[in-house]
């Protein structure tokens, strides 16, 4: 099997210095945020990795790396075994790479342009891209689409104001299908919904994927959700990944501390009246990361090394995790 | 059984529009037993956050409570002149929100915050309050509260921030806590943290306590009873157990069963068609008969009540039929 999506070593840094000025009067010094610090792994084709972590650990920047709204600082992204920073070079390469890869975003209300109608929204792909013959052709081809993520053809002539949260979800998930893509990059896609109505969502993109080979990077702070739509799943903290690991090892042995931590600290509603296990401590600010392994300060198994040395990446029994502990067997 | 500290008789709550008044809370009925947690879940419109405001007497206008009662500790509360409820807001009923970076004032010290509340409540010192602001501080695990109580809220983290809103909650050692949503903008780590601290503290406090909140993992390992709440009126209420393994409401099961959870091996989520309707358009009969899979003749005409169904009291014919014969 091959990959269809390679992500080698990638990394993005902010300038989130003050101006110039204050830099100058108040000898202030520049400062960079590392929000993706050498982040790497593949999807296979029609497959899901799911990547989670708390707020402000990188994920949602990966998310845009992938699609290319952001430059990445270092690293490349592989699609389909061609470099996407070299596609960038020439315009209309950019344009197929674009038409092979769409993104879902998690704000329902602010993805779809209020000025807009369905058939505008879900025919600007189309129309961008030369996709139909005539105007009853877009008519037909987007009539498709929303019957596709279960709305009416009908809908096409609505605007989005008159749509459920879940319903302009669908549009959004419409809009990303009409280009017949193979990759859709969902950034926590289901996170502002009602549960019911995520159940919906969630169904359908799983027989979307089903139907039509779809490979899917999932980007959620829901460990029931991942659990729930991946295949792989990667665990991120501070902007780098701690754990890479098939979806049932991780859920049944996870090894990072963090993994450990993440999985105690959901509420199950199985297990009514036992109450999780808190972690001590808070993310760090990652304007001033700990040294070492960036977990150290919360890590009940942290010692000289980790507060050091930062842990690598390293693959053993196919679960590929960064923690000095589990590589010396401490835990 | 002890006298229940809220009781909540038939409440009713109105929004007038100018397109004709919205019924925003219908007929909502339950009580909280001194010391317990009572979990209020429901999607989003469900009424939940309404029923909170409507019992601290903080209902945004044009809203307001057309029937029912409010009692607390055998007091009614619901018609109270706009001081007296006041003096009972803070002191007898403490209140939590969702977003703990505008339930605090950011122009004040989290210190002035404090020992303003607790002065304003109880006949103490200026001394005394800000001792007992320490104290209430390093009682929710905040680390050098002495420091701490000089430094403004965005000084503080998110998590951190909430342990300020649920101290100053706390301040006034009320009866009644009123929780909207308090680990909604928190993350699943510090989420555990604050849910085992707000348990903590009111078993300590002895305070009874409504949660509202859309996370069923909260409410399961949070409460002792559950109300699920679905277009301003409850559909059923038990104990949490029962409500999560034995539903009788089919919205109910099927809310139970739409959400993924950490051991199931489903292919598929169950899923209720449909969505929640608007308050202008709340079907005849039962409101949630154009979604239910289980739906009768009565439903479409009759407006069920809440009735025995069992283990829990649901507002459902299928159950109302099992009584009757």
């Amino acid at each position: 099997m091959t990959a269809l999506v390679k992500v080698d070593d990638l990394a993005k840094t902010f300038d989130v210095s003050p101006p110039w000025l204050n830099r100058v009067i108040e000898r202030k010094p520049r400062q960079f945020v590392h929000a993706v610090d050498g982040v790497s792994f593949s999807i296979h084709k029609g497959k899901t990795l799911a990547l989670v972590g708390e707020s402000g650990c990188g994920k949602s920047t990966v998310a845009r790396l992938l699609v290319g709204l952001y430059e990445p600082t270092r690293g490349a992204v592989f699609f389909d075994g061609q470099d996407t920073g070299v596609l960038k070079s020439s315009a209309a390469n950019l344009r197929g790479l674009r038409r092979r890869m769409q993104m879902i975003f998690q704000d329902p209300y602010a993805s779809l342009n209020p000025r807009w109608k369905v058939l505008d929204i879900v025919g600007e792909p189309l129309r961008e891209h030369g996709l139909f013959a005539d105007d009853a052709g877009l008519r037909t081809k987007v009539g498709e689409l929303l019957q596709s993520v279960g709305l009416a053809s009908a809908d096409m002539e609505k605007f989005p104001h008159q749509f459920s949260g879940g319903q302009r979800q669908r549009i959004s998930i419409a809009r990303a299908l009409a280009t017949q893509p193979e990759f859709l990059v969902c950034d926590e896609p289901t996170s502002a919904l009602d549960v019911s109505v995520q159940a919906q969502v969630l169904n359908i993109m799983k027989d979307l994927q089903r139907q039509q080979g779809l490979t899917y990077l999932f980007i959620s702070h829901n460990l029931a959700v991942v659990r729930h739509v991946s295949d792989q799943v990667g665990v991120m903290y501070l902007g780098r990944l701690v754990e890479l690991a098939d979806k049932i090892e991780l859920f049944a042995r996870p090894r990072h501390p963090y993994t450990r931590m993440l999985l105690d600290a959901i509420p199950d509603i199985h297990m009514s009246g036992s109450s999780r296990t808190p972690v001590q401590g808070e993310v760090p600010n990652p304007l001033n990361p700990p040294s070492g392994c960036a977990f150290h300060p919360r890590c009940p198994h942290a010692n000289a090394r980790c507060s050091a040395e930062r842990p690598v990446m390293i693959e053993k029994d196919g679960v590929r995790v960064a923690c000095h502990a589990v590589q010396e067997g401490r835990i | 059984m002890s006298a229940p500290l809220l009781e909540v008789k038939n409440l009713r709550v109105e929004f007038p529009t100018r397109r004709g008044t919205l019924l925003a809370l219908d007929d909502i009925s339950f009580d909280i037993a001194p010391g317990e947690i009572l979990g209020v879940v429901g999607e989003s419109g469900a009424g939940k956050s309404l029923t909170g405001a409507a019992i601290i007497g903080l209902l945004e206008p044009p809203g307001r409570i057309a029937g029912g009662e409010i009692r607390l500790a055998g007091q009614r509360i619901d018609n109270l002149p706009y001081e007296q409820m006041r003096a009972i807001r803070g002191r007898r009923i403490g209140a939590i929100f969702q977003d703990p970076l505008t339930s605090l004032n950011p122009l004040y010290t989290i210190g002035r915050q404090l020992t303003e509340t607790i002065l304003t409540h109880l006949p103490v010192s200026a001394e005394e309050a800000r001792a007992r602001a320490i104290r209430l501080l390093q009682e929710t695990g905040i680390p050098a509260a002495e420091e701490r109580l000089e430094q403004y809220p965005h000084q503080f983290s998110g998590g951190m921030r909430q342990r300020v809103v649920i101290s100053l909650a706390l301040a006034a050692e009320p009866e009644l806590i009123v929780a909207d949503e308090p680990t909604t903008a928190l993350d699943v780590s510090i989420q555990a943290q604050i849910i085992s601290l707000l348990k903590r503290l009111c078993k300590d406090h002895g305070a009874a306590v409504m949660l509202v909140t859309h996370d069923m993992g909260v409410i399961a390992e949070t409460c002792d009873r559950v109300a699920v709440m679905y277009a301003g009126r409850i559909c059923e209420i038990g104990p949490v157990h029962e409500v999560i393994h034995h539903p009788a409401h089919p919205y109910t099961s099927g809310l139970m069963g739409s959400i993924p959870a950490m051991d199931d091996t489903r292919e598929r989520l169950l899923q209720i068609d449909g969505a929640m309707p608007r308050l202008n358009a709340i079907p005849q009969g039962c409101a949630f008969n154009p979604r239910c899979p289980q739906v009768m003749e009565r439903c479409r005409r009759d407006r069920p009540d809440l009735s025995d169904a069992g283990r829990t009291h649901a507002a459902c014919w299928l159950h109302a039929q099992e009584t009757a014969t």
